[in-house]
């Protein structure tokens, strides 16, 4: 909402307050202040001139020299490029002295010929574009109306004016009107606001027009006939007024009707009586009911959506935009001017389906002041009686009822102070909500208040205490902390991440944070459950967020991307978050929110080139990872390869925790990161990070004092046995002395037949109770080789 | 034979002298004290003298004996301190050049930052809520004083999956869920998270962000209760100079709904860029929760009353150490990330 000060000075006196302390109070009040807009802060010494002759000039053909009228003893010689300059207008000279946006008019000589000043534009005093007339887009401006040479030209335009831009929240649509922003200052600053008396003069002749409700979205609606009007420009006055809002000027009658909304708040409409009949009847739109807008657009309606009608056609999309078959237009000699009051979710509705916002529409769906429907409609009326010339008829149209009773609110003094934290005089609340133009009733602790229907916001106790609060101000307001202790802690879930978080980063990965949001088709790239529906947006803003992601490894890999990209070819990610898995079909219910922790390396994972040592990324580097980290939250993994579409099918393990999948390590398909991520060798995991939770409370084992006794074991055997496979057997045989086995060499080639491998693992043994004795341990050992034999038809190496 | 031995003595004690390495002692060592060495031969020889002299000569070869001894083992110590010191010599090193660092990974500034704002609140008696984030509108505005066609939701164009469900525009749905699920009890959170906004992502805006909202709920809890929290948030966030100002303002959850401004962290209020010359900055919205929202989540709000905070964590982020575009965050950029 704009508010020019001059035009706010007609309702509250600010001339003792600057534009600036007046937005700091509004601002300090409730209402922030986006902007502080000084009209003629850059203009001055513009004056009229009235032109009274005009010769082409001698050296240049798109030059005029005029002599111009300025008001003093002499006229002024001004050389002027315009096309439209002629003798006898009235035009807008800057005199030699004056500023204009970023130009300081100087004496000058134009192709050797003197210039005093120079004719301006609309555009050169800072006018936007649309407010120029059409056929002064590429020329200086004159005036119609009656001014006399010398006249300051910001005086006349209504420049001296300063614009304050309130950025409203939705409960303050109160103050989408002068009227409202008059109370609000009136507050602020401790004054009465003075608003125009309406007196309308009507004529002998009662109007015909005849109004029919039949819909409940439009509780109100009445109506006024005004005869012989003549549409032209509108005054000077009015046409100020609305450029100082924002708004563009159309035509007498229009600028009024948009004149009242802003003075009121209440949206109004005038129709080309001739063109609508005598017939108004409001219903809801009927299905596949078309219809052309102001704007020249064919809307199709349906029946959510309220029309006015002159008994058949719509003419009106109502409290959203007037229809093009009733446009007031140059012609109009007769109109019909409504006032109503529009169920606010029906034109929010409308207008969300239809697009289409306006300003009649933005303050209908935050809901107008019903006291302000029929004191609109007389003073519309009036005004353009006024600018437009034209008689009233008697009488006004209408149907429904208005709710004009004030709000009550019972509160106390004690409540508001309460909710405060102050100590606040109920006779000095009493004065504050006063100030606002509430009615105030203080007995006692009890505190009375009736709100006008200006002010739908103000419905409970709670909400007069802010009205106290805002102007008392908050800088009175003491500090405490709430007296009662409380246990703080960081819950279990949240010890956890933090341990998987600092364990990662001690292996080296960072941590990234990523969207939610994917492509549908990245959102399934690597979660394989079949039983997944994808969580799509309604709406996305593009297709590249338009889904919730099953994995974190493509938001990694976009990381990755990037990076490499720019140069930093070694990376270690991992990101902690949330993946979203749907499995009702009908998408009724949320999904459920997976924890998972995933991890990326690319590149070198150790490098050193001084000392000559690195060490490259591979599979076991990854799985290295999560080992360590496995180990260090005390839980045992295990691995099986693993076929998916999406990565390298022979390095691809699925992780296991106590026999159930909880994730993935591995290398991503060569083929999809080269071509999707521009990256060639990647390693990647997932897991279920919450899984990785040991249950087993901790607890101390004692050290042995006894000494372990280490055996190896070596042996070939086929080439499709897996480490693991072997380990378990292994552990299985040696029985309770075996304390760990370790994997330390694999070897193929020389002496190993191509179809075989040789593993050698290192076993020890320990007795916890005593010193082991050498036989148990060869017993053991003895089990252990034979187990391997017969399993795995190995054969024992020397 | 006295001078015999004598002559050997000064003879051996030379050779000790002169030996460098351990070998040439030890060579000396088997020279003279060795079974075939000269001392021995003249112990040997005693028989042929007389009684009298046995002892005399005796005594002084085992005198010349001991002095070779006791010079050769104190030359062996000097010998092999001079060994090791010519070994370590040659194995110095650079000691200048760079180690082998192990690579540490960083946290994820909006981490180290919800960290820092998490702590500093449980320390207040706070404990850590969550909450989906994907959501019911029940939860995300209903719950909230948010009821549909409400023009407030405006401020919040949302991402919604159905009709009822979307993507939570705020953490304040965790409040709702944690009162219904304390029925009625006092509440003291902080609720840190994901949210999401139908924004296109610019310089300061992201389709995806993160919150933290706090909420007290209690009997007898007051605006100062609020004003003297976000006191202690902010002076331990800040530093301990930040002062807070409260300005009106409208949440539909919260009445009386207040901004709040520190000042600025940089200038110290004189005015500066960053706050754009008014020295205040504004960090976040808070109020007193809606007695609606309480009741709606069956607490009996004539009896318990309370507050709510919220802010943006990287618009915290940002405004501490100076990071002037939203999208770094997700970009993940190694250049950015190690800064911090």
């Amino acid at each position: 909402m704009l508010v020019s000060k001059q035009w706010l000075q007609e309702f509250v006196d600010v001339r003792q307050t600057s534009g600036q302390e007046l937005a700091d109070l509004i601002t300090k009040s409730g209402i922030e202040v986006e902007g502080v807009e000084v009209r003629d802060a850059e203009l001055n010494n513009i004056v009229v001139g009235r032109v009274l002759t005009k010769e082409k000039h001698p050296e240049a053909d798109k030059l005029n020299v005029t002599t111009v009228d300025i008001g003093q003893a002499e006229p002024v010689q001004i050389v002027c490029g315009a096309p439209n300059v002629d003798v006898g207008q009235d035009v807008i000279v800057a005199r030699v002295g004056a500023r204009l946006p970023g130009i300081k008019i100087k004496r000058a000589k134009l192709r050797g010929v003197v210039s005093e000043g120079m004719i301006c534009s609309l555009e050169e005093l800072g006018f936007e574009k649309k407010y120029i007339r059409e056929d002064e887009q590429d020329g200086i401006h004159t005036f119609r109306e009656n001014v006399e040479p010398g006249q300051d030209v910001l005086e006349v335009l209504g420049m001296h004016d300063e614009i304050l831009e309130l950025g409203l929240t939705p409960n303050r649509s109160d103050c989408l009107s002068m009227y409202g922003v008059a109370h609000e200052v009136a507050g602020i600053l401790n004054t009465k606001p003075v608003f125009p008396t309406v007196d309308v003069t009507e004529a002998s002749e009662t109007t015909a027009v005849e109004v029919r409700l039949d819909s409940e979205a439009c509780s109100f609606y009445a109506a006024r006939e005004i005869r012989d009007i003549v549409i032209a420009e509108s005054p000077l006055w009015l046409k100020n007024r609305l450029i100082a809002n924002g708004i563009r000027p159309i035509n007498n009658v229009v600028d009024i009707t948009n004149f009242v909304l802003l003075e009121t708040g209440q949206p109004l409409h005038a129709f080309d009586a001739q063109k609508l009949g005598n017939q108004i009847v409001v219903r809801q739109a009927t299905a596949g009911e078309t219809f052309q807008t102001l704007d020249e657009v064919e809307r199709t309606l349906d029946p959510s959506m309220l029309v006015i009608t002159d008994g058949e056609r719509p003419v009106a999309l109502a409290g959203v935009m007037g229809g093009a078959n009733t446009e007031v237009d140059a012609t109009t000699t007769s109109i019909v001017l409504e006032s109503a009051y529009f169920a606010p979710i029906s034109v929010r509705k409308t207008s969300r389906v239809l697009g289409l916002r306006s300003d009649s529409s933005s303050r209908f769906e935050k809901g107008v002041d019903p006291r302000r429907v029929l004191l609109a409609l007389d003073r519309a009326a009036t005004l353009i009686a006024e600018v437009a010339g034209g008689t009233i008829l008697a009488g006004t149209a209408q149907a429904g009822a208005l709710q004009l009773e004030d709000h009550l609110i019972e509160a106390s003094v004690s409540y508001i102070n309460h909710r405060l934290g102050m100590e606040i005089e109920g006779t000095v609340m009493q004065d504050l909500l006063e100030r606002l133009g509430l009615g105030v009733e203080l007995s006692a602790d009890a505190l009375t208040v009736s709100v006008p229907t200006r002010r739908q916001d103000l419905m409970i106790p709670a909400d007069l205490a802010e009205e106290v609060a805002r102007l008392y101000g908050y800088d009175a307001l003491t500090s405490s902390l709430p007296r009662e202790a409380s246990r703080g802690f960081l819950p279990k879930r949240n010890q956890h991440r933090r341990h998987i978080r600092r364990l990662l980063q001690g292996a080296g990965l960072s941590q990234a944070i990523t969207y939610s949001l994917t492509s549908e088709q990245r959102a399934m790239q690597f979660n394989e459950q079949h039983d997944l529906h994808p969580v799509k947006l309604a709406m996305p803003i593009s297709e590249a967020r338009s889904t919730l992601r099953t994995s974190l490894i493509p938001g990694l890999l976009e990381v990755a991307q990037h990076n490499v990209a720019r140069q930093h070819a070694d990376l270690a990610y991992y990101e902690l978050g949330s993946v979203y898995l749907q499995r009702d079909a009908s998408l009724e219910t949320l999904p459920l929110e997976q924890e998972m922790v995933a991890g990326l390396m690319v590149g070198l994972a150790e490098q050193h080139r001084v000392h000559g040592t690195h060490v490259k990324t591979d599979f076991f580097v990854m799985k290295g990872i999560v080992e360590t980290l496995a180990e260090a939250l005390d839980v045992s993994l295990t691995y099986e390869s693993v076929k998916m579409p999406s990565m390298h099918p022979g390095r691809t393990a699925r992780v296991f925790l106590n026999g159930e999948s909880i994730g993935f390590v591995g290398q991503v398909h060569p083929g999809l990161s080269k071509e999707e991520y521009g990256l060639k060798e990647v390693y990647v995991f997932e897991v279920d990070a919450m899984a990785l939770h040991s249950k087993e409370a901790l607890v101390y084992q004692e050290i042995s004092r006894f000494p372990s006794m280490t055996r190896d074991v070596a042996v070939v055997l086929d080439r499709s046995v897996t480490a693991s496979e072997v380990e378990t057997v292994i552990t299985q045989a040696a029985g309770p002395l075996l304390q760990r086995v370790e994997l330390f060499d694999v070897y193929t080639g020389e002496n190993v037949r191509e179809d075989q491998k040789s593993f050698a693992f290192s076993l020890r043994y320990q007795n916890k109770e005593r010193t082991l004795v050498d036989e148990e341990v060869t017993t053991a050992h003895q089990q252990v080789v034979e187990a391997l034999q017969s399993t795995f038809d190995a054969e024992l190496r020397a | 034979m006295r001078e015999q031995l004598e002559a050997l003595r000064d003879e051996a004690l030379q050779l000790v002298n002169q030996a460098s390495t351990q070998k040439e002692l030890n060579d000396v060592r088997i020279k003279y004290l060795g079974k075939k060495g000269p001392i021995t031969e003249v112990l040997r020889g005693m028989g042929k003298l007389s009684a009298e002299e046995r002892p005399v000569v005796g005594e002084i070869a085992n005198a010349v004996r001991g002095v070779i001894q006791t010079e050769l083992e104190q030359r062996l110590v000097d010998v092999k301190q001079q060994e090791m010191d010519a070994k370590l010599a040659l194995e110095a090193i650079d000691v200048t050049l760079p180690g082998r660092p192990k690579q540490v990974g960083q946290a994820h500034l909006l981490q180290q930052v919800t960290d820092e704002i998490e702590d500093i609140f449980m320390g207040l008696g706070y404990t850590i809520a969550e909450g989906p984030e994907v959501e019911q509108d029940l939860f995300n505005f209903e719950m909230l004083n948010l009821p549909k066609d409400h023009p407030a939701r405006d401020m919040q164009d949302s991402f919604y999956i159905t009709d009822e469900i979307l993507m939570r525009t705020h953490t304040s749905p965790v409040q709702a869920r944690t009162m219904l699920a304390s029925k009625g009890e006092p509440i003291r959170i902080l609720c840190p998270g994901k949210v999401y906004r139908r924004d296109e992502d610019d310089a300061t805006h992201s389709h995806q962000f993160m919150q933290v909202e706090g909420l007290v709920v209690g009997e007898d809890i007051s605006m100062a209760d609020l004003k003297g929290t976000l006191e202690a948030f902010v002076k331990q966030m800040f530093g301990e100079a930040r002062e807070i100002r409260l300005r009106p303002s409208f949440f539909p959850f919260t009445e009386p709904s207040v901004e709040v401004d520190v000042s600025c962290f940089k200038c110290g209020g004189k005015g500066c860029n960053i706050c754009k010359q008014t020295g205040w900055i504004e960090i976040l919205g808070a109020g007193m929760v809606h007695p609606h929202v309480l009741e709606m989540a069956e607490y009996d709000s004539t009896k318990m009353s309370g507050f709510a905070f919220g802010m943006g964590i990287e618009r915290i982020a940002m405004l501490k150490y100076g990071v002037d575009d939203i999208r770094h965050f997700y970009t993940n950029d190694v250049r950015f990330s190690e800064q911090f």
